[in-house]
Formats: C-alpha cells, structure tokens, sequence
C-alpha cells in the first residue's frame, strides 16, 4: 500500500510540547541539576555526581519521614475508601435528598488546603477551639500540641473529613448508573443486601475506586499545608512528613542539593507506589 | 406452581393519579390457572412488564390485591413470592462465571452443593452453554448473556410461577424454537405457572395454551389462539393478531341489518348496540369471498406471498385486505361476499355478541 508521509502534522503538537517544557521538564531539570551539584554560595556550584543521592538514602531523618507518610496514607485510606463507599451506599438515589447530600458532600472539597488547616488548628486548640475545649471540658486529656497521638488523631480526622465526600461522590457517580434491573434481578435471585453489594455494586464501583484510590493516595502521600498549619511538623518530628522536611531542608537549611535529591527520590517513589497500585488493581481485569 | 389470582389491580407510576390517564395499569382482573402456560401479547408500553412486576411483587400496585392459591400476598416481598423472572434485558453477574451465575438463585437459598451442581449442570447443556461454564459471564456476546437469564430463571423448580419477558429477543430463530419447545418440556415435567411476553405473536401462539392480549393498561381478551382469530373481542386484538390484521368497516347497525355505505347485510340475530355508539363490522380477510356476486370492490393491488395472494381494494371508500387462494382469480367486475359466521361487530371498539 503506498501511502503518502506528511509530517507537518506534527507541528500541531509543538504548542504543547512548550506548555510541557515550560511547566514541567524544564522545573524538574532544574531540580536534578540541583541534585548532582553542591554549592557554598556566591552562585558557584561543584559537580557532586550521586552523593546526596547517597547521604539521603542513608539517614534516618529521610527514612522516618517516609515511615510516617506510608503509616498516614494508609491510615487515612483505610477509614477514607469504606467510609466513602458505606456514605454511598446510603446516598438517597432520588428525590430531593439528592442534591442536598450532594451540595452537603462537596463542601468541605472546596475549602482551599490552609484553611481547612487554619480552621482544625483552632477548632482543635484547647484554649478556645470548640473541639479542643469540649474534650478538655469532657475530661479528656487531649492537647495537639505536646501528645504525638493527639496529633495524628487531629491530623487523620482533619484528612478523613476533608476527603472522604472525594471517594463518596465517585463512589456515589458509580451506583447512580447501575440499572434499576440489576437489583430487581437481585431480588428475583433472594441475594442478600452483602450479595448485592459483592456482584453488583462493588464490581460496578470497581473502577471510580481505582481512580478514589490513586488520588487518595498520592494526594495524602504528598501532604503538606495541612500539617504545616496544625501542628507545624511537631510534637518533635512526629508530623514531620517528606514534604515538611523537604521544606525545611530547602528553605529552612537552604541545602538545595540534598533537598533536591529528596525530592527527586520522592517524586520517584509516588510514581512507582502508584504504578504498583494500579497495575494491582487493574489486574484481576485483564483476566477475564 | 400455584393458582394466581389478581383482584381489581390498577397501577399508577405517579403520586397521585388524577385521571384514568395516569395508570399504566387500568384495571387488571384475572385468574391464571396453577400450571398454566399463558403468552402475555401486546404492544409497546401497554404495561406487560408492569404487570408482571406486580405479580413477582417488585412493584406494588396503587390498588388491588395479588392471591397464590386464595392466600393473600399484596404485601409479601419477591423473595417471600418465591417466583422466578426473566427479564427483558438480560442481567447477568459479570465478575461471576457462567456456572455460578447460574448457581446464584439456588445458592441464595442454602440449596445443597450436590443439588446445585444437578441443576445447574442440566440448566447449562439446556441453554447450550456447556463449554462455557467456567468462563467469566463478562465476555459473553449478547444472545450468551440472553440464554444466561433464562437459566437463571429456570434453575429453581420449587417456584410458584416463572414469569418471562421477552426472554428471546436476540436468539437466533432456530435457537429460539429449540429453547421454546425446551420450556415446555420443563413445563410439562414441573408444571409451573408459566407467563410468557413477547411481541412476537406466532411465538404466544406456539407456546401458550391461552393467550393473554393487553392494550392500553387492560387485558383485553384472554383466549385460545382460534378463540382469539375467530372471536376478537376487541378492534385491538383483531387488529393486533392475524396477518394482515382483521378489516374494520363502518357500519350503521339497525335490527338485524348492517349498513355498509349503500350496501346491506341481514345477520341472524340483532346486536344489541347502544345509541351513540361507534359501530364497525369486522371481518377476516379469509373470510372475504371475492367473485362475480355480491358487493363492488375497487382492486388496487395484489401481493403474493407464496401460498397465498392478499388483495388489497377499497370498499365503500375504505381500504380492504382478501386473502386468495394462489390460484384465485380476480373477476373483471370483483364483488365481495363476508362469510355470515365470520362477522363480528363491534360497538365502541368491543364486541357485541350474540347472547349481549
Ligand atoms: N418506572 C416507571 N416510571 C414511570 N412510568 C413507567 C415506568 N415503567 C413503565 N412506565 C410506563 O408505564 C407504561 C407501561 O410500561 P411497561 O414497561 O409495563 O410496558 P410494556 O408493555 O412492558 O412495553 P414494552 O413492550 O416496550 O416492554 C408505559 O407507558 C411506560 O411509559
Ligand atoms: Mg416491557
């Protein structure tokens, strides 16, 4: 077949390939650049090859702060994805209900990060915060700012409440397009509510979660302004995750080099958490 | 396998129905005989599905009552109903494999693993699925999945009534007749209650002993299928059964005679007609003689379709349908006689009997 090649078609793409360049390659070249150099200031830089690559992969400070981010994400995934599926499930399917829960549920997504950091470190402080205050009042030991538990506590409810409507309206856009036979099928068949839920909807939320999942994840794994706010990485280090460390290397130390090794091994664990994950997920699939 | 009777049902989808209008279901009074097979025949949107989901309890009627053998269900659930359906779309479970889809309905109810495997195994050579029954139900072309729900509803052979809507609509035609008379095969062996919908009226006729016609919300003759060609008891069902359907003439009904245009024929009785009504007389194409004798006919066209021509003409300034014989002729001067026993007439729609 003879076919005639025209490439000017790809001129089309040049556009993008700048808008790419600009905002993406040429930022994160940057970055690696910063990470194979050192510098003593006065804008002069030594070749450094892979030595900060070296001395972060071997402290502790860094190994720790992954420890917490891998211990909140899973936390926080593992109230925020059941949750969100269980407030689906009893999402009202019609009437006027529905844009109430929905206008209900998308609240607390459109709350800019640091405010909803500035509202919990209020809403938490025992001074004149009501939560705090409440508890104090109710006998409770609790204080944010000097108990490691209180902490995290104030810092996963403030996740699970912020995120959890993410996973309930995509979970929710899955069972709205699951045909009215299937459950009158259901019932035909004498399937229990669990049944229902384990060949029906589940199979058919199955994909939105996939997308709840990731997002979820990489979002929580990459959380910064709101511990930042609240607890400002303490008590201690207890809420130091990479990115507050990573900032407070960068911009607290000003050590540009090991601070953008870190993120470049950062950047590169997200990647291949989240690959792992999806190829995981979308696995079981590719089977049938 | 139960006697099925429903009492004065009527259905609205809406709130508050204000008029007749407002119901799908206008009024439904029935019986269907324990280990009857009916066909449930009728148009599009004249509420065959909604029945049926009033039966197997998925829908509960504004009005009526539903009995099982004389005992009251209205308000007992599918599941207590204990009936098998088959939808009009088909559902099917498609993270499941082919056998436990079929597996699901049984397994729901604690059957025994030995039972299951009996039945499911015999349900699957039925469908002509054997080879499929480990495969996941996702990949199935469309007339798989449509065998798949019917399987589903015939695996379970203690229910009250299987109800099928429109089991077949994508199964190839010879397929199809080996599944229909599989079905009554199954129905002769268990002798459920068997409700059949379909559009396709040579598929009820096949397949029920009484066919069930509805149109507009209503049933609107319940009969064999001779009763329902000889003696449509509504324009609808003679209309809607046959091919072409029954001609309908205008008539002016006066005693014993019947006034078609200028013509005139004398019954042997007088059908009793209410003033005001509209009254038509309705006759078979078969049963339109055509020769030398009788009433003019303007023949505008012949269609052949193989044993048989049909003869489209125009009489009294209304379109006709006769069907001839391959052979019949067609005079140069075509007059039609109505064979006496095979007239009907209809006032407002509804046939006047004899005995009315
Ligand atoms: N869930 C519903 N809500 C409101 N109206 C409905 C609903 N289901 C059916 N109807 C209406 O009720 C009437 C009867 O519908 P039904 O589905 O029983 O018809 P059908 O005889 O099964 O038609 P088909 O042959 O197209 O399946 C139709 O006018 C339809 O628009
Ligand atoms: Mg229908």
């Amino acid at each position: 077949m003879d076919r005639t090649w025209n490439n000017k078609a790809w001129f089309m793409v040049l556009p993008v390939l700048l808008l790419v360049a600009f905002s993406a390659v040429i930022p994160l070249m940057t970055v690696v650049n910063y990470s194979v150099q050192d510098t003593f200031g006065n804008n002069q830089f030594f070749w450094a090859g892979t030595d900060w690559f070296v001395k972060i992969l071997h402290s502790d400070r860094f190994w720790q702060a992954l420890g917490r981010n891998l211990l909140f994400s899973a936390i926080i995934l593992s109230i925020e994805i059941p949750l969100g599926i269980l407030i689906a499930l009893n999402m009202p399917k019609k009437g006027i209900g529905v844009p109430v829960c929905l206008v209900l549920m998308a609240l607390p997504l459109l709350i800019p990060w640091n405010v909803v950091g500035t509202i919990w470190q209020v809403f938490g402080r025992v001074d004149i915060g009501l939560l705090g205050f409440t508890l104090k009042a109710l006998g409770f030991d609790y204080n944010y700012v000097n108990d490691v538990f209180d902490a995290w506590l104030t810092l996963i409810v403030m996740d699970v409440w912020h995120w959890t409507s993410l996973v309930v309206l995509l979970c929710y856009a899955g069972l709205v397009s699951i045909p009215e036979a299937y459950y009158q099928a259901a019932k035909i068949d004498g399937a229990s509510r669990w049944a229902v839920f384990r060949y029906i909807q589940l199979p058919k939320m199955k994909r939105v979660l996939l997308i709840a999942f990731l997002l979820r994840f990489m979002d929580s794994f990459m959380i910064y302004t709101e511990p930042f706010v609240v607890t400002g990485g303490g008590p201690g280090n207890s809420t130091t995750f990479l990115s507050i460390d990573l900032v407070k290397m960068a911009i607290g130390q000003f050590d540009l080099g090991p601070a953008a090794a870190m993120s470049l091994i950062y950047f590169l664990i997200i990647l291949l958490l989240s690959w792992i994950f999806y190829t995981v997920m979308t696995s079981s699939d590719e089977q049938a | 396998m139960a006697r099925i009777n429903l009492e004065h049902i009527r259905h609205a989808y809406g709130e508050r129905p204000k008029s007749e209008a407002d119901y799908s279901l206008k009024e439904v009074h029935h019986e269907w005989n324990d280990g009857g097979a009916y066909a449930l025949l009728g148009p599009s949107g004249c509420g065959k599905t909604t029945l049926l989901n009033i039966i197997s309890g998925l829908l509960q009627p504004s009005e009526g009552r539903i009995l099982f053998d004389g005992r009251d269900v209205t308000q007992l659930s599918t599941q207590q109903r204990n009936i098998a359906q088959v939808f009009q779309f088909p559902v099917i479970y498609d993270t499941m494999t082919v056998y436990d889809n079929l597996a699901f309905p049984l397994r729901n109810r604690r059957v025994p693993e030995a039972d299951v495997d009996r039945r499911v195994t015999e349900i699957i050579d039925m469908i002509g699925l054997g080879g499929w029954a480990r495969k996941t139900a996702r990949g199935l072309t469309a007339d798989q999945k449509q065998k798949i729900s019917l399987g589903r509803g015939l695996v379970r052979n203690d229910v009250n009534a299987i109800l099928f809507d429109e089991p077949l609509t994508v199964i190839d035609p010879h397929m199809k007749w080996i599944l229909r008379s599989q079905l009554k095969k199954l129905h002769r062996q268990f002798g459920f209650t068997m409700v059949y919908v379909t559009h396709d009226q040579t598929e009820a006729l096949t397949f029920a002993d009484k066919v069930v016609v509805m149109y507009d919300g209503q049933i609107v003759q319940i009969g064999t299928p001779a009763e329902l060609f000889e003696r449509p008891s509504h324009t609808f069902v003679g209309y809607f059964i046959g091919s072409p359907g029954m001609n309908l003439l205008p008539a002016t009904i006066d005693g014993n005679t019947v006034a078609l245009g200028t013509d005139t024929i004398a019954l042997d009785y007088s059908p009793k007609v209410a003033s005001g009504a509209k009254t038509e007389l309705g006759i078979r194409p078969e049963f339109v003689r055509l020769g030398r004798e009788g009433m003019h006919v303007r023949v505008n066209k012949v269609e052949d379709i193989g044993r048989q021509k049909i003869v489209r003409a125009e009489f009294a300034g209304k379109p006709i349908a006769i069907v001839l014989s391959e052979d019949g002729e067609i005079p140069a001067d075509p007059r039609v006689t109505f064979d006496p026993s095979a007239i009907n007439i209809y006032a407002d729609s509804w046939r006047v009997g004899r005995e009315a």
